[in-house]
């Protein structure tokens, strides 16, 4: 079943994609289709079954709270698209 | 034997004997990229003249230990310091990391030489290659059809001898599947064994590091430099790595096999399933003792494996947002808008589906029933693993269920290129180890033999692949790439 | 406020911790540097990178947990919420959801001589964000520029339950939790600075009425006057929407502190859905109980304990205690003095009055002052030994908070020294009686304020320096012996 175009702009709105009107309809029908495929699970009981989270059966990996030196700013700021007096640079917010 | 024909062993004791240089070996290896990956195309950065400095000055120091003086491929997602790495992505194309990957810098330690950076579907997302930015990678045995993905180029630039070895990626085969399309050996090991520190990530609790070698003892050979507890990343496992190629001694009498049926299905080609049947026989002549088992959960691997895994993508991608790197859209005249355009027009369709298919499963009202549930089902494939693995050391399965599909082929229909995975997902989904080594041909083309072994038990693997490997002649085939 | 209305506050505090370094990375936290200066591409984001747990955060918030009565689960897990935003360089932030590391404490409050229970829900671990720089305003600004350097500083976020009843319980709460966070070391609490920071959540609903109203939630209390006066503000706005028969909107609103008004935020509430999934970077954490106990058994003197004593074995009035306990550097300085000085009662007067005032007015807490515990008691000392009079200590003190100098250089260098050789005082005093037979006349009419005169005039020749008590007696004496 896909889903509708309103649920696929809803989930581009928290994704932060711009979609295409052709994108939306083709996202609404394919992403329908692999939610259709994953209907599959439910045909497993799983009540009593604990999520996997890590697989690792490991604890409490720390670091020590010793100050290491930060990168150099210049770096830091070397891939930026748009830099000023030593910030990242952004458009307007609102 | 050309130079750039051999393996990494056979590299070393020309290097040790003093019969070759690092110079000689990194010439012939860019001789041959020059020659052949106008065809292959497996590269997206090659970095010649670095690799030729870094050689002269392991020839000058005269010191040949470990993988001094030995070239190496990487998946383009290692970061690599002052080198592009682009992850296969627009939103990518130009950023030129300052720090390098732990499984790099293992490598380079023992100035091992980087020849270059190669081409993966990008961000990891798919099984062809196909989903680069840039350009599709050709498979060395047919150039109408596809390496595999999403380390297609890793595998294929080994295949056709590029370089002797290089390091991929595995969250859902994205090592195996390659590897068996282009005839290679590729391991994936336990999730936690190689530290993904420098690694630009598509899923995390599936990502692990691997290794692409034209043989089982190379294979063995770079994981034991890469393997081992890294401090930077809170899920390498603080756990000794063994001498993975003391133990390869062809004996494996007594070793007990088993095959799942579920992995021997109607959708894997008959010539599949022969040339797997085949191998187990082998391995009974060998003296292991082969069973057949059942991994009942093993059908629910895939659906699951695409709902966990792009919801940790969505989120893993979210920070390509335009602000500190990548691409971005100058257009936009708000922040909003910069973010929703970067990010539409930096990233590809396959991206953006899985981007907007994990933020559904997670999204309010749908975490239960989509993430949460395939959580579940993920403990219950475990499971089914822990259940084998107590009678037996390793599970032998296909690799793939097809051999390499013609490019463009499967670009339609997004479900059905999905199930090339069907196979390996159900290994990244227990965090087990996995390889795949060739083990024969179907009209041409490479098959792959899946060996799955016991957590953090990759040595067991190696042994019985190398058994297998020395009793057949698969590995030392070579594609023909229509040169000399 | 309307009698027939009662507002339910519940509080979202967020600490910076006292760490070295940030949360995941070792970068410094140290306030103040250079933009984009204290990062590296783990804090700010980059492809690729890893965060790994600084251990010293987990300590705090065990600590935390402690000092709050908080049950300490013994497994938690750190989840992503996801919510883009410049400032937020992975656009997720690594908190925890559903497992945090402290869950059901409580802080008991004094709000008009009544104690209360306010509860706490949980206390969590998570990293903080960025800094956008704006020109002017954020709604008129061109650009917009971003500092990391913030970014991945340790914060707990320690969320009470609904149970404050007005402005002045909010405003008590907050004192007291920033108390006990400060006695226990966890954080430095300053406001100004942004680390100790406050959203809260208001409703009101009539009296009687079980179910809450509509709630909105206020951010940017960057003091304890701007959450009373919030809080008041916005339970007036809600009161007068529900008389007026308007719905309130639950959203989030903002603190005018110039205009002293709340302002809707709509805009950044579209596509609220944080999308909350385990963190896959980090491993669970086991507390053991053998961890609690040791950062139980190494709990210094919290609030209470420091007020008891005061109270009991001191004598200083409830009032007093509080007061003295409202920060470890206060109880301190207190106890510095106490050592060497005996009278309780005394130190605490000149704390709470003339010193407090000080800091008040110059905006300092007492750890930022140049006056210390030895300074004080020395000016107390010279008060008892007649070197100065209570009025010159005044002086003397000032003196003290702004040059640091101690009390006796200031005393000589300023000539302070009072002057009580009573054959000098006598001298004067003859002298005027005898220039003023009228006013004389007067004291002896039994006008009270003839005396006033005398002592006024005494003072006056001497440039305050005179002994007052030895003034009075002396001029007592004289006066009551002319016939
Ligand atoms: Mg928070
Ligand atoms: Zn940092």
């Amino acid at each position: 079943m896909a889903l509708t175009i309103k649920e696929v702009e809803h989930v581009a709105l928290l994704a932060r994609l711009s979609l295409s009107e052709d994108e939306k309809v083709k996202l609404s029908q394919q992403l329908g289709a692999i939610l259709n495929y994953a209907d599959t699970l439910n045909t497993i009981p799983t009540d009593n079954v604990e999520p996997l989270t890590h697989i690792l059966s490991v604890h409490n990996v720390f670091r020590a709270d010793e100050v290491q030196p930060s990168m150099p700013r210049e770096e830091m700021l070397a891939n930026a698209p748009l830099v000023e007096a030593g910030y990242y640079k952004v458009p307007k917010i609102m | 034997m050309e130079l750039f024909e051999l393996t990494v062993h056979a590299l070393q004791q020309k290097l040790a004997s003093r019969q070759v240089s690092s110079e000689e070996i990194v010439k012939s290896i860019f001789a041959r990229i020059n020659k052949v990956d106008d065809k292959v195309k497996a590269f997206i950065t090659l970095t010649e003249e670095d690799a030729l400095n870094k050689a002269r000055e392991v020839d000058n120091a005269g010191q040949y230990k470990g993988i001094a003086g030995i070239p190496l491929g990487l998946k383009d997602l290692f970061c690599t310091p002052g080198v592009n790495t682009t992850c296969g992505s627009k939103m990518l194309a130009d950023f030129v990391p300052t720090y390098a990957s732990t499984a790099f810098r293992r490598l380079e330690e023992q100035q091992g030489i980087l020849a270059g950076k190669l081409n993966m579907d990008e961000f990891a997302m798919g099984s062809s290659t196909e989903n680069s930015s840039f350009f599709a990678t050709c498979n060395p045995w047919d150039l109408t059809r596809v390496p595999g993905g999403s380390s297609g180029g890793s595998a294929a630039a080994v295949s056709a001898d590029e370089v002797p070895f290089s390091l991929g990626t595995d969250t859902g085969g994205s090592i195996r599947q390659p590897a068996s399309f282009c005839g290679v050996v590729g391991m994936k090991p336990t999730y936690g064994r190689v530290s993904r520190w420098g690694v630009i990530a598509f899923a995390s609790s599936l990502d692990q590091v691997g290794v692409i070698s034209k043989d089982v003892y190379d294979n063995a050979l770079i994981m034991k430099i890469i393997a081992g507890h890294d401090h930077l990343d809170s899920t390498s496992a603080a756990l000794d790595v063994p001498d993975y190629t003391a133990c390869l001694d062809g004996d494996i009498k007594g070793l007990r096999v088993a095959y799942p049926q579920e992995y021997f299905g109607s959708g894997v080609d008959a010539a599949i399933k022969d040339a797997i049947k085949k191998a187990l026989l082998k391995y009974e002549e060998l003296g292991a003792i082969v069973e057949e088992v059942s991994l009942p959960h093993s059908e629910y691997a895939l659906p699951a494996y695409y709902l966990v895994a792009p919801a940790e993508a969505s989120a893993n991608l979210a920070r390509f947002d335009g602000v500190r790197y990548g691409y971005r859209d100058n257009e936009a005249e708000n922040m909003e808008a910069m973010f929703s355009q970067t990010r539409c027009q930096g990233f590809g369709d396959e991206v953006k589906r899985r981007i907007m298919l994990g933020t559904y499963a997670l999204s309010s009202g749908y975490y239960d029933a989509y993430y949460l549930k395939a959580l579940k089902v993920r403990r219950l494939i475990a499971d089914d693993f822990t259940r084998v693995f107590k009678d037996f050391d390793i599970i032998v399965a296909p690799t793939t269920p097809t051999t390499a599909f013609k490019l463009g082929k499967q670009s339609g229909d997004p479900l059905t290129l999905y199930m090339n995975d069907i196979l390996t997902v159900p290994v990244n989904m227990a965090g087990l180890p996995g390889m795949s080594i060739p083990c024969g041909f179907d009209q041409g083309m490479p098959i792959g033999m899946q060996i799955i072994g016991k957590a953090f038990d990759e040595a067991t693997i190696y042994k019985a692949a190398y058994a297998y490997e020395q009793s057949t002649n698969f590995h030392t085939m070579k594609p023909a790439l229509g040169v000399e | 406020m309307s009698k027939d209305y009662e507002v339910v506050i519940g509080l979202e505090v967020h600490a910076e911790l006292k760490t070295q370094t940030k949360i995941f990375c070792s970068c410094s936290t140290a306030f103040g540097a250079e933009p984009n200066t204290q990062t590296c591409p783990i804090c700010a984001g980059f492809p690729g990178v890893l965060p790994v747990l600084n251990k010293k955060v987990v300590d705090l918030a065990i600590t935390t947990g402690l000092a709050l009565n908080c049950e300490i689960p013994n497994i938690c897990k750190f989840d992503r919420k996801n919510y883009f935003y410049p400032d937020s360089p992975k656009a997720y932030q690594i908190s925890q959801f559903d497992m945090p590391i402290c869950i059901n404490g409580y802080l008991d409050i004094d709000v008009e001589g009544r104690r209360k229970r306010i509860g706490i829900n949980r206390v969590h671990m998570e990293e903080d964000a960025g800094k956008l720089v704006h020109q002017g305003d954020i709604t008129t600004t061109p650009f917009s520029l971003v500092d990391l350097n913030r970014c991945g500083i340790p914060l707990l976020e320690i969320v009470s339950e609904p149970d404050m009843r007005s402005a002045q319980e909010a405003r008590a709460y907050m004192e007291k939790l920033r108390a006990m966070l400060l006695f226990a070391g966890v954080s430095d609490c300053k406001m100004q600075e942004g680390s100790l920071r406050c959203d809260a959540n208001v409703s009101v609903r009539p009296i009687g009425q079980v179910e809450f109203g509509t709630r909105t939630e206020i951010k940017n209390l960057n003091s304890f006057r701007a959450l009373e006066r919030a809080i008041e503000y916005e339970a007036a706005r809600h009161i007068e929407a529900i008389k007026g028969g308007e719905t309130l909107v639950q959203e989030t609103r903002t603190w005018d502190e110039e205009k002293q008004l709340t302002r809707s935020m709509r805009s950044k509430e579209e596509a609220h859905d944080y999308r909350y999934f385990p963190e896959p970077d980090l491993l669970p954490l086991k507390i053991s109980q053998e961890w609690v106990n040791s950062i139980r058994a190494a709990f210094p003197e919290m609030p209470e304990q420091a007020q008891k004593r005061l109270v009991e074995e001191y004598g200083l009035p409830e009032y007093d205690a509080q007061i003295l306990t409202l920060t470890p550097d206060s109880l301190a300085f207190f106890d510095q003095c106490l050592k060497q000085y005996p009278d309780a009662k005394t130190i605490s007067n000149w704390m709470m009055g003339e010193f407090n005032r000080l800091l008040n007015q110059n905006n300092m807490e007492i750890g930022e002052s140049k006056v210390t515990a030895a300074g004080l008691v020395q000016m107390l000392k010279s008060i008892d030994d007649g070197t100065i009079s209570g009025k010159m200590a005044k002086m003397v003190l000032e003196e003290m908070f702004a040059t640091g100098n101690c009390p006796e250089v200031i005393i000589r260098e300023k000539g302070l020294v009072q002057i009580s050789d009573e054959g000098t005082l006598l001298t004067l005093i003859d002298d005027i009686i005898k220039t003023n037979p009228k006013v004389v006349e007067d004291y002896k009419s039994g006008k009270e304020k003839a005396f006033g005169f005398f002592a006024g005039q005494i003072m006056k020749a001497t440039q305050g320096q005179a002994n007052p008590t030895l003034v009075n007696k002396l001029l007592k004496d004289r006066l009551n012996h002319i016939q």
